[in-house]
């Protein structure tokens, strides 16, 4: 079992419309244990929804989703809500609870799941978290309201991290960053998943450039189906036209 | 052959009307009923969420902290809106009466009247407005923005189960302080009324309690007190789902709080009427006068 990859989707297809219309139109992939995988794709192919699926948030219209060793769609919702503690996600607005301040965002998944664990040895957790993504201990006492974007993001990674989770999600992470605070989150990621060996990372992006540099495996979706999944070598070497056209303008713009 | 063919005019133009008039009446039916279906369709959906909330305020982990989290939000912020509001219905309640008795001398039963009306009616009636605006408005935008802002999504992956941990303990706390806000509410207005009447109209303060001790009976109050611990959980029903399931941004999260506390406050006026009833029936099953 702890050979199976992480993620295995199979023949996944999703429609909101009593199938009418699809949204994901039969997606077949690995995704390997221990990997940094890249989800691309034109905006409104599926990303997000695919994502949701890996999470156990919508359950496909028909086929199935593996995660872990565990199908998804066998579980009752009880055992989803605790089955969902092995992942950690950093959404793409951080999505911190804004009347927390940054330690007390960090410490909540420590205060919902580790119920044998002191408040201090919660704190001490939720410290070494923050430090752990280069947070400076004096922005520890403020409000998410209080502090830069940049360091939301590096918030909601330390909360994404409390549970030491199996899988990190990273969705759109750097969407509507500067280019410098792009490249920060970038190298935090990179970093984050080099520190963890193990741990599966799936990050769902608009920043071709990064996620060249940093995957080991990208998968391009296209109208609800997997284009190509492969190394970035393989997107480069690839005869398919439209993962041409895509990879050299994303590249160009950035 | 003009008047064969003025006849089949006649008989085209009256085969048209009714054409239309069919149309007409079946345009009406197709609406009634996708109205219908819609409201049922809604209906069922906010029952299946009510009952889900309800069996996760018994489940583990507890939410006692969240719940009294709640209730100070819901309770203890609400106290100076509901004696402010509570003073003046007091002072014009028993003013309009004291007019209308006035006329046939029975002034001496401005205070009894007032603390009928108040204890079963206006008191339970008037906080369930007040508080489903107040906090019922807050709590639809509150989940509406933490809707949009993915902050429930990420209470999601966290597993948490959001509908224990942000609607259920909002249910419980308006349940229990909708009661005590009542109670409040109902104190503070007849002290109103005792303003009024005493003080202001020099009506004789013995007789003033005395008629309403004469006249009410806890059952009165404790009429207005079961009336408004429903209240509490319908509006907190309504706003909470309103908000929960918020689409749209920022537009989203408008009308979420627009429809749940407008939906809330017609829900206390309709359910007033028909608690109002069944109270009546089960105090005369039961033999109470």
């Amino acid at each position: 079992m702890m050979n199976e990859p992480a993620v295995v989707m199979k023949d996944v297809m999703k429609s909101f419309d009593g199938g009418k219309d699809y949204v994901l139109k039969g997606i077949n992939m690995e995704i390997p244990r221990g990997s940094l995988t890249a989800i691309i794709g034109f905006s409104g192919t599926g990303k997000s929804v695919m994502l949701k699926h890996l999470l156990g948030l919508y359950k496909p219209t028909s086929g199935s989703v593996r995660v872990l060793g565990t199908d998804l769609s066998k579980l009752s919702p009880d055992q989803l809500t605790k089955f969902r503690c092995r992942f950690g996600v950093l959404f793409q607005s951080a999505a911190l609870f804004d009347d927390n301040t940054v330690l007390e965002n960090v410490c909540f998944p420590l205060y919902e799941h580790r119920r044998d664990l002191k408040e201090a040895q919660v704190v001490r957790i939720a410290e070494q978290k923050l430090e752990e993504v280069g947070l400076d201990p004096k922005h520890f006492g403020k409000l998410p309201s209080q502090i830069s974007g940049g360091m939301q993001k590096r918030t909601g990674l330390a909360r994404a991290l409390a549970l030491d989770p199996e899988i990190l999600i990273y969705d759109e992470p750097t969407t509507g960053l500067d280019p410098i605070l792009t490249e920060m989150v970038d190298n935090l990621i990179l970093s984050t998943h080099k520190s963890r060996p193990g741990t599966t990372s799936i990050m769902v992006s608009h920043d071709l450039s990064a996620a060249f540099r940093i995957a080991d495996h990208i998968v391009m979706l296209d109208s609800g189906k997997v284009l190509l999944f492969g190394t970035p070598e393989d997107f480069f070497k690839t005869d398919i036209e439209l993962v041409k056209k895509f990879v050299n303008k994303g590249m160009k713009h950035q | 052959m003009s008047g064969f063919l003025a006849s089949t005019r006649e008989v085209g133009l009256e085969l048209t009307l009714i054409d239309r008039t069919l149309g007409g009446v079946s345009w009406i039916g197709a609406w009634v009923i996708k109205f219908a279906k819609g409201v049922i369709e809604e209906a069922g959906k906010i029952g299946l969420f009510f009952f889900e909330s309800i069996r996760l305020i018994f489940d583990k982990p507890s939410r006692f902290t969240e719940i009294i989290r709640h209730m100070e939000f819901v309770g203890n912020q609400s106290i100076g809106i509901i004696c402010l509001t509570g003073l003046f219905t007091g002072l014009a309640l028993s003013f309009q009466i004291y007019l209308g008795f006035k006329m046939f001398n029975a002034v001496n039963m401005v205070g009894p009247v007032v603390a009928l009306g108040i204890t079963r009616e206006l008191g339970p009636v008037l906080t369930g407005l007040i508080v489903a605006a107040r906090a019922g408005g807050a709590m639809a935008a509150r989940l509406g923005t933490m809707r949009v802002n993915e902050q429930i999504d990420a209470l999601d992956v966290m597993g948490v189960n959001t509908k224990q941990y942000l609607i259920s303990p909002r249910i419980v706390a308006a349940f229990i302080c909708m009661p005590l806000l009542t109670a409040v509410f109902d104190f503070v207005a007849m002290v109103g009324s005792w303003i009024l009447c005493v003080r202001l109209l020099q009506m004789d303060e013995a007789v003033f309690w005395q008629k309403i001790r004469d006249m009410i009976d806890v059952k009165h109050i404790n009429e207005g007190l079961l009336k408004s611990a429903v209240f509490g959980i319908f509006f907190a029903l309504i706003c909470t789902y309103r908000g929960f399931n918020t689409t749209g941004g920022a537009k989203g999260v408008g009308d979420a709080t627009n429809q749940g506390v407008v939906q809330s406050m017609v829900a206390i006026i309709i359910l007033d009427y028909f608690l109002t009833n069944l109270i009546r029936f089960y105090y005369n099953m039961m033999g109470i006068s």
